[in-house]
């Protein structure tokens, strides 16, 4: 009956288009970043002379910074909303229904899109805040203002996340709650929460990963300034590649990002049992 | 039994509501209103007018061409992704060889690897594959990232299909390829579907690779279209939000017509 299977050469061209235009950049970021390569003519092999400039560069610190304070902050500001309104969006009533079908809206818009649409918005002229703050233009909340358009661009779709959890969580147990005469805080806390808590790890870890490889948002929105101040890490390895022509410097600030990304994820999985989890839904 | 009306909550909903749609809202108005209107008044007062100018001046531009290069990036993007993956899912699930089964892990670490830590050396690979500036050079990258989310939603949803139904297949003596067409095909579908949309949505609104992989206009996609518009239109700020709004009216029709899809395409890999 083997001959009836299919042969391993169905997988080949996925896995091989895989491999050529993923996993082999995914190698050769690291090779380039012991390179010298103005993007013009060959690398040539530098030796560590990119890494031990990264040990001491100033700008490069402060870009990691501004990046897990883009992360954090973002975290903090997304996932109370996003459960809260997740949570209230998985409710049956029609009006829930209406209004959580145009909560999702934001997601309609490419990033770009958000980005200008939101640059209109805090013009300081003539946009809707006139008067206000100056938002992008101000080097103290620029930062956090990047996390303002963030968190209306990505909230919906954590909301989504969380109202599918939401709503697979058993009746049954809100019902015996209720018998035992539990306040709504008291199931929300000692019910929903527990229930919801690997959509939490989920979620937490495509913000944290996301806001780690903000890109596009703050290209548009400020172009990393002013001057420095919303230069986050995936920014600046665009500006020294592309704008300042040094790639294979840049090369090392992007291995930089990946084993942040990696170590993130897998320090959250760890920290919150993710793995424990995966195989308690394989034996339910 | 019926609960009470949870206040709080809705009052919090209604914040959020205004939250979200104040901006949208002030998009399409702004779009509709004249230059003068715009620079004359407050985004709050009631215009005196509305008028389509801004949409004329948008589509009279160079809009249809990016519009055109979006559409081919899409559409090829989609084609590449579904043709490698079903097949190659189909593989995973139903032949046990320990090169698929570690490939295909291979291929779910790649859920891990940011784009933007590749953008050099994609950047280095197709300039030397003579491919800079055309809109290959942004499908075939965009693609590639796209496929370990949609082997994770392929080999779940064939996974579930049950041993039987290839068995039986095998018995009326169907070979592999039979069986593809026959029984796969008509069972993924759903999963293909949100395959389709997580694809299109990421390629349609792609940024990262064609920023660094395009130059000219006449391969320009809509994204950077509209980032450049912001430079050219400079204070014309009704231009650029009629141009931003006409973005996203392709992806709006879609929501209407099919909002489970598009949401299943959103959360592919991630949701229930």
């Amino acid at each position: 009956m083997s001959s009836q299977r299919p042969s391993a050469w169905y997988a080949v061209p996925a896995f091989g288009f895989f491999a050529l235009f993923a996993a082999l950049p995914m190698l050769l970021v690291i090779y380039l970043s012991f390179t010298a390569w103005d993007s013009l003519g060959t690398p040539q092999l530098n030796g560590g002379e990119n890494w031990a400039r990264l040990l001491d560069d100033a700008e490069a610190r402060a870009s990691v910074w501004r990046t897990l304070v883009l992360m954090v902050v973002s975290w903090l500001v997304q996932t109370p909303i996003a459960l809260l309104i997740g949570v209230w969006a998985a409710g049956k009533q029609r009006s829930r229904a209406v209004l959580s079908s145009i909560f999702f809206l934001p997601l309609l818009l490419s990033t770009t899109a958000i980005a200008l649409l939101w640059n209109a918005l805090m013009e300081p002229n003539f946009g809707a805040f006139v008067g206000g703050p100056l938002f992008l233009g101000d080097p103290d909340i620029a930062l956090y203002t990047v996390v303002l358009v963030i968190s209306w661009q990505f909230i919906p779709f954590h909301t989504l996340l969380y109202q599918g959890a939401a709503r697979a969580v058993p009746p049954s147990l809100y019902e015996a709650a209720t018998i035992d005469g539990a306040s709504r805080v008291g199931k929300f806390r000692h019910i929903t929460l527990p229930q919801l808590r690997y959509t939490i790890v989920t979620s937490s870890v495509l913000m944290l990963v996301g806001s780690l490889t903000t890109f596009d948002t703050v290209l548009i929105l400020t172009g990393g300034g002013p001057g420095t101040a919303t230069r986050i890490l995936p920014l600046h390895m665009y500006i020294t590649g592309f704008k300042g022509f040094e790639m294979g410097y840049a090369s090392a600030i992007a291995v930089v990002l990946v084993v942040l990304g990696t170590a993130l994820s897998l320090a959250v999985m760890r920290w919150s049992g993710f793995r424990s989890m995966s195989s308690q839904q394989e034996g339910s | 039994m019926k609960s009470r009306p949870n206040w709080p909550a809705g009052l919090f909903a209604l914040v959020w509501l205004a939250i979200v749609v104040g901006p949208l809202l002030y998009l399409v108005t702004v779009s509709l209103r004249s230059r003068a209107e715009y620079l004359g008044k407050s985004a709050w007062e009631i215009p005196d007018a509305l008028t389509l100018d801004n949409y004329v001046t948008v589509l009279t531009g160079n809009f249809s061409q990016y519009l055109l290069n979006n559409v081919i990036v899409t559409v090829a993007t989609v084609a590449i992704v579904v043709l490698v993956t079903v097949p190659a899912a189909y593989a995973v699930v139903r032949n046990t060889s320990p090169f698929l089964q570690r490939g295909f892990t291979l291929l779910l670490m790649g859920l891990a690897i940011p784009a933007q830590a590749t953008i050099i050396p994609v950047y280095l690979m197709i300039t030397r594959m003579r491919l800079y500036d055309t809109l290959t050079a942004v499908i075939l990258p965009t693609a590639a990232f796209a496929l370990p989310v949609a082997m994770l939603v392929l080999v779940n949803s064939l996974r579930d299909v049950p041993r039987e139904l290839y068995e039986a297949q095998a018995i009326d003596g169907a070979g592999p390829l039979r069986v593809l067409v026959s029984l796969v095909l008509p069972l993924a579908r759903p999963a293909i579907m949100t395959v389709v949309v997580y694809t299109a949505l990421n390629a349609w609104n792609g940024f990262l690779f064609p920023l660094v992989l395009t130059q000219s206009e006449s391969s320009r996609v809509l994204t950077l279209g509209l980032w450049d518009y912001q430079g050219q239109f400079g204070t014309n700020v009704p231009a650029l939000l009629a141009a931003v709004t006409l973005s996203v009216l392709p992806i709006f029709a879609v929501y209407l017509i099919g909002r489970r899809f598009l949401l299943s395409g959103l959360t592919a890999g991630f949701g229930k």
